[in-house]
Parts: structure tokens; C-alpha cells; sequence
């Protein structure tokens, strides 16, 4: 009828897929022109060092899909590391549930804040990143404590794995094949695309719009703060600095990653492939040796504003098409 | 249909206000099973409010609602949905971005094992539905990449398939064709003689009398009148709906002024204002040829998804081609531009006016005053009194209900909304307008009234391509008609010939030896 589905099908493909392809390429370019890029032990490294933003990242790709954005994520990692340092004193049960629970409770306070008074995603996640920043300050006495891991079960968790990677890898992958499924193929997942696609017309169609809003930041929030879990066992210790901008990575990521920001299109594949895509480029630049990390920030922050502009271009060529 | 059959949804003295209004004020009316039921009213008289209160979408400021003989008060749209009541909102509610069949399944997935959604049955199912509307499309396409009629035809077999005691449709037919009127009016049929009662909202009379039992007429949010519709002429409805006398409305030239059709006067030597030869795009348009001459009204008739509204759109470069190439007074147009057509003079008031119009949050005046803004500034001052001066004639004269110029188009009436972004095109004065589907949603009154502006406007001397699925209007507007199917032009009509009839015969005529 209308449109040419040839050409709205490439761009679509490119839409979803383009960040898989650009890091299909780059591994190609790196195994050529570094002999010491191709190898298992490299393959681990970056797979072990993507995995913790790769758990946020899928939290957030539910919450950019439904048309909002979660700002909290890189203070809740953190928060979670170090409840989960200071829990496990107490035993590895402790040190799994207290974390979870406290970020998923600011979570789920975001959500409701969120969907119940109508408050922009952008001011309440602000908010919640300056608070729950706060709060671990006070319990880490700004940042001169540090709890270090008691329970060596909860440290193996981070720091134990079979095949040369560690557990939060498997964690990661278990994490993205149950989210791929909620997303797409349950009336949860089919909830989140219509209340970013169009919240008034999902209302009218029936959606539990609120009720929709409120599981994406109690999610995204349940997994930053899963993620902090995971990489305080690894690092036996809860360190209070880090964190600090990772909710932009992780959200530079998602977009990479082919999800619209305005909310409505997108999935975890190219989520994944997003995170990988800044792990890769962040080896590359090891690769090269005399360069800074900051230079990698230059390099992902070039390829956003690509893949932004790519975006829009295939965005126009899909409504003209 | 006895009056002691006892109803299935009721309002009692319902009343709902917003700021500056008063959208209903104590409305009663009564729905019974089997009945399909018209709620007809100028723009803003309160219609969709009425069934967004029936619906749970507003709460109303007084009265009550009855629903099977007991009181309800829907807190959700999701409430009233579950409880039997399933609706056609006036915009078609859909999610572009999601695929048909996501679209039409949505909330009730088949599910498969472990409760997951069975995609490949979803797509099955979706066909199927679909099918059965007369509709053939790859369902796991965005919604987005469709006709704004098909999206219609899903949102009407969304709101159907619900197992459903009352239905509700706002405006279903405003994007439809005549073909697909008659699958719609069928579907309705159906559900009346299963008991079910229909609530039917058009500004179509024609369709009314066809398929509607009984009327509510709605008259600044009061009941003007209720009663079985056929003993109710077309003149006295149209009376009642505007709160005049019968004699008036029988005489006051709001029925059809006749117009002379231009018999290509002055064409000769001539050029036209545009030509447009052999647009091609694949799958949608195939070498279609279209010219028009300055004053003159030239029509497009067809069949949803024949290559209307692509044609308009490819003539602005809104649309891709493949090949071929437009002509604006002689010279050539940059393809694929809008930017190039709007600086040669040509304009297009888009199908799809939600997505490629409006801007809601704007106010009237700022809308309508949006694209004329050029022609209105001298050295970029803009020029508040020359604004005032538009938007209040347009204002006038298509009878926009607004609190004041300064309202969000967004607590407009739909009718209310699109004669804003028409008074825009109007405004603007091309030397080439192309409307498509100008008076959709646009109450009987303001209908004549756009009529009569267009007509102006070709006496100007400006060309005019006009694209209605109301074949009634395309016949009175229209100086000649080229009708299209499957993307090429099949067959052109001029002076006598313009009749609905010879329209519908040639869409058909040459239909049947490709469709079966
Ligand atoms: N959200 C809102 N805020 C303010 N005013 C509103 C809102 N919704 C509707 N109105 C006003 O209520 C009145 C009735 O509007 P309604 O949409 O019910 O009209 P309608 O009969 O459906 O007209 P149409 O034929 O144009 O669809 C109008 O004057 C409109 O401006
Ligand atoms: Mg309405």
C-alpha cells in the first residue's frame, strides 16, 4: 500500500542491528591490527568489565522504551556495592537481600513519583541520584570507609566462574535472554512500547499506564542495584567513588544501542550490542597503549552523536518511505 | 426496538465542565441493546466528551450513569473496557511505532507456553481479523507505515473484537471510503443484531440514515432533541443541530450551492500551475500524470490505498520517488524537497494531521498563523495586528469554538482542530494548494463554509488539488476528477460526467479485471 518496503526494511534493520554491525566490524579491525586484541584472555576482560553496565543498561532500555529516563542508576550502583560490602558481614543472604531491597524501594518511590504525580522522569531520577548519593556518603562517612567483603561465598560470586569468565557474565547473559522475552513477549513488554509510543492513545486502548511506569524504574532500579552487588564481590570491597556518570554511560549505551530516547522503539539486543560496542572501543584504545582513557570517552562520545544523527536520518526515512 | 426493552447504559443529567466551558450540561440519554444509536452536534457540542465520560476518561461534575440498572462510575478507560464497554476514541488511538498486529492484539495476546505471547499465532490471528475487514497487509509492519484509513480499520477491529455490550465509535468512517463504509456498516449490523448497542458519531448524514436506528442531537452540551431518526428529515436534523429554523436552514443557502464547474476555461495555450508527469514510486505509484491550472478545483478519486494522498505528497517531495518529475508554472521542481516546494508556492495539508500538523500545545492564533508567518512579517517583523486580522476571519468564518485565540488547540473539539490547521493552508496562499481530506471530522455547517473559502480561492486564481474519500464532496468541489487505482490514473472526469455515479463506475470498472 504505502511506502516501499525495501528501503524502510534496510533502515529498520540498520536501526536495530547498526550498533551489532559497527562491532562486528571493530573486532574484525582489532583481531587484524593488534595481535593481542584476538585473544580469550582479552575477549574475558572486556566481557567481565561490560557486564555490570550491561545489567544497568537493561534496566534503563525498559525505562528509555517507555518514554522516561532513569538518572539514579550510578548512585544506586553504588549505594548497592557498598549495602552489599557492609551486608555480608552478616552472611551472603544479607549481603544479596539488603542492597536489593533499598534499591529496588527507591526505585519503586521513583516510579510512583513518576506515574501517580505526573512529575518529569528527569527531575525525579535527578533527585534520586543526588539523594541516594548522600546517603551513601553518610554511611560510608563521605567516603573514608570502606566495607570490605567478609563472606567469601559472596566474593566467590563475583569473583568465581567456570570457562574463564566469571559469574556475573552467565548472570548478564541469564539477564538479557529473560529481558529479550519480557519485552517481547509478554503483555508487560507490549505495555512498556505503547506507553512510550503514545501514552494518551495507550490509556484509551486499555494499558495499565501507571501501573507500567511504576515496574520499569522499580526494575531499573532492582538491577543498578544488583549490578553494585555483583561488582562489590568482585572487587571485595565496596568502594564508594565509583559510579560517579555511569548513568550516562549506561544510557549513551542504550541509545548506541538503537533505542529511540524519545521513547516507544528499541530492544536489549542492541542494548547489548551498545555495551559491547563501548567495551570494545575502550580495549582498542588499551591496544594503542599511549593513549588516555579520556580519549575513549572522545571516541564514545563521537560515536553518540553518529549514531543520534544516524537516527534521525532513518527515523525521517522510514516516515517519508 | 420497543422503548420498554430497558437500557444498557444510561446518563442521567450528566454535567461536565472545563475551564471556560460548559461541555455538557445535564445530558441525558439512554442506549438500549440492539439499537445503533446517533450522537450527532456542530464541532464542540459535546460529543466526545459525553463518551469520554461514558468511558471513564472524564469524570463528570454531575449526574450518573446507569449500566446494566446500576450506578457506575468507570475510574479508567481500562475499567469501562472490562466491563463491557469498548470504544473508537474520534483520533485513532494506536501506537504508530508497534506493528499492526501488536497494535490490534494489544492486552489480549494469544498466549503459548508458560504464558509467553505466541507471536506466530498473534500474526495468524491478526491476519485473519483483518481479513475479514477487508484488510491485506504484512501485520508485523509499524502501524505508522500505513494509510491513515487502514489504521482506522484497525482500531475498528481492535474496538469490535472486544467482547463487548456497548460500542462506541467517534468519527469511525472519517478516513474510510465508500467500500470500506459499507464493510463498517456491516460489522455494525452485526453487532445490533446481536443485541449490542452501537453508539454511532458522524458528520456524514448519509451514513446516519443508513445505519442508525435512533438520534440524540447535541446542541452546545444540551440535548436539542431525541427520537428515532427516520421520521426525522435530513433539513430538520441539520436545523436542529444548528438551533435554526427549518425555514431558515431550507433557504439559507447552507443546503448546496450549486457552483459552475470551469470547463477548462482559459487553459488554452495556458500553462498549468503544476504539472506532475509520470510519478513513480515503487509499490505505491506508477507513472501517474496530474496537471492543474491555475483556478481550477481538480479532484482525486480512488480507493484507499489507490495513491491519493502519495500523489500529493510525492507532487511536495514529501515522498521519495522513483522516478518522474513535477513542474511548477514551467519549470522544473527539485524532487524529494519540501523546502523547494514550499518556495516554489506549493503547499500540502497532510492526511495525517496529528502526526504532521497540529502542534497542540500552541495556541489557536499561533497555529493557524504558524506557515502564513512569511507573508505576514515584512524584514522579519512579524506584524501582531496583520495576525489578529487571519486568524480572526478565520476564525469568523469557519466557526472555530474557542474559549478565546489564545486557547491550546489541544482542549479543542476534534472538528475544532482540524478547522485550525486548515484555516493554516488556507492562510498561507499559495499559488498551489493540495488538500487532502479537508473536511474531515468538519460538522455540516463549516463544511459549506470551507466549500465556499477553496472556491475564493480558485477565483484568486489558485490551483487546486482536492483528495476526499466523501465522494458527495469531491463532486461539488471539484471542476474535474482524475481517478486513480493502484497507483496510476485510470480514468478523468469533466463537466457533465462529475456525478458520484460516474465516479464509482469508473473505480469499478476498471477494477474488475484486476480484482477479483
Ligand atoms: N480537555 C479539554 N479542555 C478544555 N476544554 C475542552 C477539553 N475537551 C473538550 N473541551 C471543550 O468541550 C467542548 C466540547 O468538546 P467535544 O470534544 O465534546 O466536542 P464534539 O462534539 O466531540 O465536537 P467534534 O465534532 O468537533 O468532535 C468544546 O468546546 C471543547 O473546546
Ligand atoms: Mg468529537
Amino acid at each position: 500500500m504505502t511506502g516501499s518496503p525495501g528501503r524502510e526494511q534496510v533502515s529498520r534493520v540498520l536501526q536495530q542491528h547498526g550498533a551489532l554491525m559497527v562491532l562486528a566490524a571493530l573486532v574484525v579491525v582489532g583481531s587484524v591490527a593488534f595481535d593481542s586484541f584476538a585473544t580469550a584472555g582479552n575477549a574475558a576482560s572486556v566481557l567481565v568489565s561490560s557486564s555490570f553496565t550491561a545489567i544497568i543498561a537493561i534496566g534503563m532500555t525498559f525505562v528509555i522504551i517507555s518514554g522516561g529516563i532513569d538518572l539514579s542508576v550510578g548512585s544506586l550502583f553504588v549505594f548497592g556495592g557498598v549495602l552489599a560490602a557492609y551486608g555480608s558481614q552478616y552472611g551472603l543472604f544479607v549481603a544479596l537481600v539488603l542492597p536489593l531491597a533499598a534499591c529496588g524501594l527507591v526505585g519503586l518511590l521513583q516510579g510512583l513519583l513518576i506515574a501517580r504525580t505526573g512529575m518529569a522522569p528527569f527531575i525525579v531520577t535527578l533527585a534520586g541520584l543526588l539523594g541516594v548519593r548522600g546517603l551513601m556518603l553518610a554511611i560510608s562517612n563521605e567516603g573514608a570507609t570502606t566495607y570490605l567483603v567478609k563472606d567469601s561465598a559472596f566474593a566467590r560470586l563475583g569473583q568465581g566462574g567456570v570457562f574463564g569468565l566469571t559469574w556475573p557474565v552467565y548472570i548478564t547473559a541469564l539477564l538479557a535472554v529473560a529481558a529479550m522475552v519480557l519485552l517481547q513477549r509478554t503483555a508487560f513488554g507490549q505495555n512498556v512500547y505503547a506507553v512510550g509510543g503514545n501514552e494518551p492513545g495507550a490509556a484509551l486502548m486499555g494499558v495499565p499506564v501507571a501501573r507500567t511506569k511504576v515496574y520499569v524504574y522499580l526494575m531499573s532500579g532492582l538491577l543498578a542495584g544488583l549490578a553494585g552487588v555483583l561488582n562489590a564481590a568482585r572487587l571485595s570491597s565496596g568502594v564508594t567513588i565509583l559510579g560517579i556518570g555511569l548513568e550516562l554511560d549506561v544510557i549513551a549505551a542504550v541509545v548506541i544501542g538503537g533505542t529511540l530516547l524519545t521513547g516507544g522503539a528499541g530492544g536489549i539486543t542492541g542494548t547489548i550490542a551498545g555495551v559491547l560496542l563501548l567495551g570494545v572501543i575502550q580495549s582498542l584504545i588499551n591496544q594503542v597503549g599511549n593513549l588516555t582513557s579520556a580519549f575513549q570517552q572522545v571516541v564514545s562520545g563521537l560515536f553518540l552523536a553518529l549514531v543520534v544523527v544516524a537516527q534521525r536520518l532513518l527515523g525521517r526515512a522510514q516516515r517519508l518511505g | 426496538m420497543s422503548q420498554s426493552v430497558a437500557p444498557v447504559l444510561e446518563a442521567r443529567q450528566i454535567s461536565k465542565r472545563f475551564p471556560g466551558v460548559v461541555a455538557l450540561d445535564g445530558v441525558s440519554i439512554a442506549l438500549l441493546p440492539g439499537e445503533v444509536h446517533a450522537l450527532v452536534g456542530e464541532n464542540g457540542a459535546g460529543k466526545s466528551t459525553l463518551i469520554k465520560v461514558f468511558t471513564g476518561v472524564h469524570r463528570p461534575d454531575g449526574g450518573e450513569l446507569i449500566y446494566n440498572g446500576s450506578p457506575v462510575a468507570f475510574g479508567t478507560p481500562l475499567d469501562a473496557q472490562r466491563a463491557g464497554i469498548s470504544t473508537i476514541y474520534q483520533e485513532v488511538n494506536l501506537v504508530p511505532m508497534m506493528s499492526v498486529a501488536r497494535n490490534l492484539m494489544l492486552g489480549r495476546e494469544p498466549r503459548g507456553r508458560l504464558g509467553v505471547i505466541d507471536t506466530a499465532r498473534m500474526y495468524g490471528e491478526a491476519e485473519r481479523i483483518l481479513a475479514g475487514y477487508g484488510v491485506v497487509t504484512d501485520v508485523r509492519r509499524p502501524l505508522r507505515t500505513l494509510g491513515m484509513g487502514v489504521q482506522q480499520m484497525v482500531a475498528l477491529a481492535r474496538a469490535v473484537a472486544i467482547d463487548a455490550r456497548v460500542v462506541i465509535m467517534d468519527e469511525p468512517t472519517s478516513s474510510l471510503e465508500p467500500r470500506e463504509v459499507e464493510t463498517l456498516f456491516s460489522v455494525i449490523r452485526k453487532l445490533r443484531d446481536d443485541g449490542i448497542a452501537v453508539v454511532y458519531v458522524s458528520h456524514r448524514l448519509d451514513e446516519l440514515y443508513e445505519v442508525c436506528d435512533r438520534v440524540t442531537v447535541l446542541r452546545d452540551g444540551r440535548v436539542a432533541h431525541t427520537g428515532p431518526l427516520a421520521e426525522l428529515e435530513r433539513l430538520k436534523l441539520i436545523a436542529l443541530m444548528l438551533g435554526r429554523d427549518l425555514d431558515e436552514v431550507r433557504t439559507g443557502g447552507l443546503t448546496r450551492f450549486s457552483r459552475d464547474r470551469r470547463h477548462a476555461r482559459e487553459r488554452d495555450g495556458a500553462a498549468p500551475a503544476v504539472r506532475a508527469e509520470g510519478l513513480t514510486r515503487r509499490q505505491v505509484l506508477r507513472g501517474v500524470d496530474v496537471a492543474v491550472w491555475p483556478g481550477e478545483v481538480v479532484g482525486l478519486g480512488g480507493l484507499l490505498g489507490a495513491g491519493r494522498s502519495e500523489t500529493a505528497k510525492g507532487i511536495v517531495g514529501a515522498l521519495p520517488l522513483d522516478a518522474g518529475r513535477v513542474l511548477v508554472g514551467g519549470l522544473p521542481l527539485r524532487t524529494g524537497s519540501t523546502t523547494a516546494a514550499i518556495r516554489a508556492g506549493v503547499s500540502l495539508l497532510p492526511e495525517d494531521r496529528k502526526a504532521e500538523g497540529i502542534i497542540p500545545a500552541l495556541s489557536v492564533r499561533e497555529n493557524i498563523a504558524l506557515a502564513a508567518l512569511p507573508s505576514l512579517s515584512r524584514a522579519g517583523v512579524v506584524s501582531d495586528a496583520k495576525i489578529d486580522k487571519v486568524v480572526e476571519v478565520f476564525m469568523r468564518r469557519l466557526r472555530i469554538k474557542a474559549a478565546s485565540p489564545h486557547q491550546p488547540v489541544q482542549e479543542l473539539s476534534g472538528g475544532n482542530q482540524q478547522k485550525v490547521l486548515l484555516a493554516r493552508w488556507l492562510a498561507i496562499r499559495p499559488k498551489i494548494l493540495l488538500l487532502d481530506e479537508p473536511t474531515r471530522g468538519i460538522d455540516v455547517g463549516a463544511k459549506a463554509e470551507v466549500q465556499a473559502l477553496v472556491d475564493e480561492l480558485a477565483e484568486e486564481g489558485l490551483g487546486v488539488l482536492l483528495i476526499s474519500s466523501d465522494l458527495e464532496e469531491l463532486v461539488e468541489g471539484a471542476d474535474r476528477i482524475l481517478v486513480l487505482r493502484e497507483g496510476a490514473v485510470v480514468g478523468e472526469l469533466s463537466g457533465d460526467d462529475v456525478t458520484e455515479d460516474k465516479i464509482m463506475a469508473s473505480i469499478a470498472e476498471r477494477g474488475a479485471e484486476s480484482d477479483g
